[in-house]
């Protein structure tokens, strides 16, 4: 193994540039080092102004998405010996602003995050009495799969809609927006539709699939979308030949 | 930007002259291979539409008798006409191909309380086509 | 009870279309645009051929074979033209470009197939 590697990495201060450049590093190479250890590195031994988010650095918090070599990836996940051999370009999470070097502006997401409701909607609330909302396994299988995002943002970087269209709201939103939907102990499907099945809802999605390609933790925003459409479709034909439906 | 202000935040992210925005090429589609994969099956509608084209255009020749049907005919053996109704079947079959492994995805199908995997949903798409492609050469090639 | 997007309508278009063409479209091309013309296979010949397309189950089958790939392929394309060319301020022009040929074309085929 080599003993170090090079980094291409994003700078960009507002203050002082026009637009990001790239700085190059060169990094130890380390057989158990991942993206976050080498950026680490950087900002410990060579440059302590280099500006990036994580936090767990064991891919459950969804902090440390960067463009790795023009793909979305966790940087506390991806392994550098993978890139022996090659220069590492580090670069913020395609498709948002850019606030500063690797930091990407997010509130759009969580603004859209928000139009999905991605919380229990009761109509009716049980009395405190007669106990908890009971759920079989089964009915957890259902949705659990959609459950597991972690908000890292991966599947915004990866979708060409959301990159082109500033009103969609992207595979994240709308794959909770399903989990909640397919939750057994849900009652707010209707309260969701306005925001779901709308052209900056589902219907803005062609399917690319690349959002269901990047996720770590392998939620399948693709397949929540379609399923919704499909759903969606569905609903649609009951509600002409049934009105009121 | 504080967002608990009164005034109602718009749709997208705030304009903020700090905040560096990438612009999209137009030439996104070429930038990974998915991206290709993803703009070639969108392509392959147009084969859809030229199917309908050329399939209106036979009824139409026949419609205008023999003769007319003929000619038709030999127009569809000239190499362009070939080799762009080449392509156009190429495109078909990829259509074809990327509408059933995309179908499972729609269809979240559970038995026995766990979900069916994709493939096994796939599965009877293809072998529906099997069956019309055979009845349809078995119709016309009968007589 | 809130009002779902039309989009729905247009989505199932869309997939019975495509579902159509999936299933249809590789066989119909192969015989009438290769096999056919390149003497692979014998074809019908013109009386048989004038005979099959008179059936009215087939001008039935012709039609919904016509149709509805091409409002499969007005969706699509619409969308293509909005994401691979960038152009959705053209959103109207668009919208009646597409669903408008497919109408047009819808047209033709009812015409055809209902005259020969």
């Amino acid at each position: 193994m080599a003993e170090t590697i090079q980094l291409e990495v994003t700078r960009y201060s507002p203050e002082r540039d026009a637009k990001p450049t790239l700085e190059r590093f060169e990094v130890p190479m380390r057989p158990e080092w991942v993206i976050l250890d080498a950026l680490n590195y950087i900002k410990d031994k060579v440059d302590g102004s280099l500006t990036f988010r994580w936090s767990c650095r064991m891919g459950v918090c969804g902090s440390c998405g960067m463009m790795v070599n023009g793909e979305p990836k966790l940087t506390c996940a991806t392994f550098l010996h993978k890139y022996e051999g090659k220069a590492v370009r580090v670069e913020p999470l395609r498709y948002f602003p850019v606030v500063r070097d690797l930091v990407t502006e997010i509130s759009d997401f969580m603004r859209k995050l928000k139009r999905a409701k991605p919380w229990l909607i009761r109509r009716t609330e049980k009395a405190l009495a007669e106990g908890e909302y009971l759920q079989t396994p089964e009915q957890l299988d259902t949705y659990k799969q959609f459950s597991m995002c972690i908000n890292c943002t991966l599947c915004y970087a990866a979708c060409p809609v959301y990159g082109l269209d500033a009103e969609f709201i992207g595979p994240a939103a709308l794959a909770l927006a399903q989990r909640y939907n397919l939750d057994s102990r849900d009652q707010g499907a209707e309260e969701r539709m306005l925001a779901l099945a709308h052209p900056d809802g589902v219907w803005g999605c062609t399917f690319v699939g690349e959002c269901t390609s990047v996720c770590p933790k392998h939620v399948d925003p693709a397949g929540a979308i379609q399923q919704y459409k499909l759903k969606a479709a569905m609903h649609w034909v009951k509600s002409l030949l049934k009105p009121g439906t | 930007m504080n967002p608990e202000s009164p005034n109602p935040l718009p749709h997208y992210t705030e304009y903020h002259p700090r905040w560096y925005r990438r612009p999209v090429s137009t030439y996104w589609w070429l930038g990974s291979w998915p991206y290709v994969r993803f703009i070639l099956r969108e392509l392959s509608s147009l084969a859809v539409a030229y199917f309908v084209g050329l399939t209106l255009m036979q009824i139409y020749g026949l419609s205008q008798g023999a003769q007319a049907y003929a000619e038709l005919q030999e127009w569809l053996r000239q190499p362009a006409v070939l080799g762009l109704n080449s392509l156009a079947f190429l495109f078909a079959v990829f259509h074809t191909y990327t509408w059933f492994n995309a179908a499972p995805k729609a269809m979240a199908v559970r038995m026995g309380g766990k979900r069916v995997p994709e493939w096994a949903v796939a599965a009877p798409h293809y072998a529906a086509w099997m069956a019309a492609s055979a009845f349809v050469l078995w119709f016309l090639l009968r007589r | 009870m809130p009002r779902t997007s039309n989009d729905a309508f247009f989505w199932g278009l869309f997939s019975a279309g495509g579902t159509v063409a999936a299933l249809l479209i590789p066989v119909h091309l192969f015989l009438f645009a290769l096999a056919f013309p390149m003497g692979w296979l014998q074809e019908p010949t013109y009386g048989t051929l004038m005979d099959i397309v008179r059936l009215p189950l087939v001008r039935v089958y012709l039609f919904a074979l016509c149709s509805l790939p091409l409002f499969h392929w007005a969706h699509r394309f619409r969308f293509t033209l909005y994401d691979g060319l960038q152009i959705k301020h053209l959103n109207e022009v668009i919208f009646a470009g597409c669903y408008g040929s497919a109408i047009v074309g819808t047209a033709v085929a009812g015409y055809l197939l209902w005259t020969i």
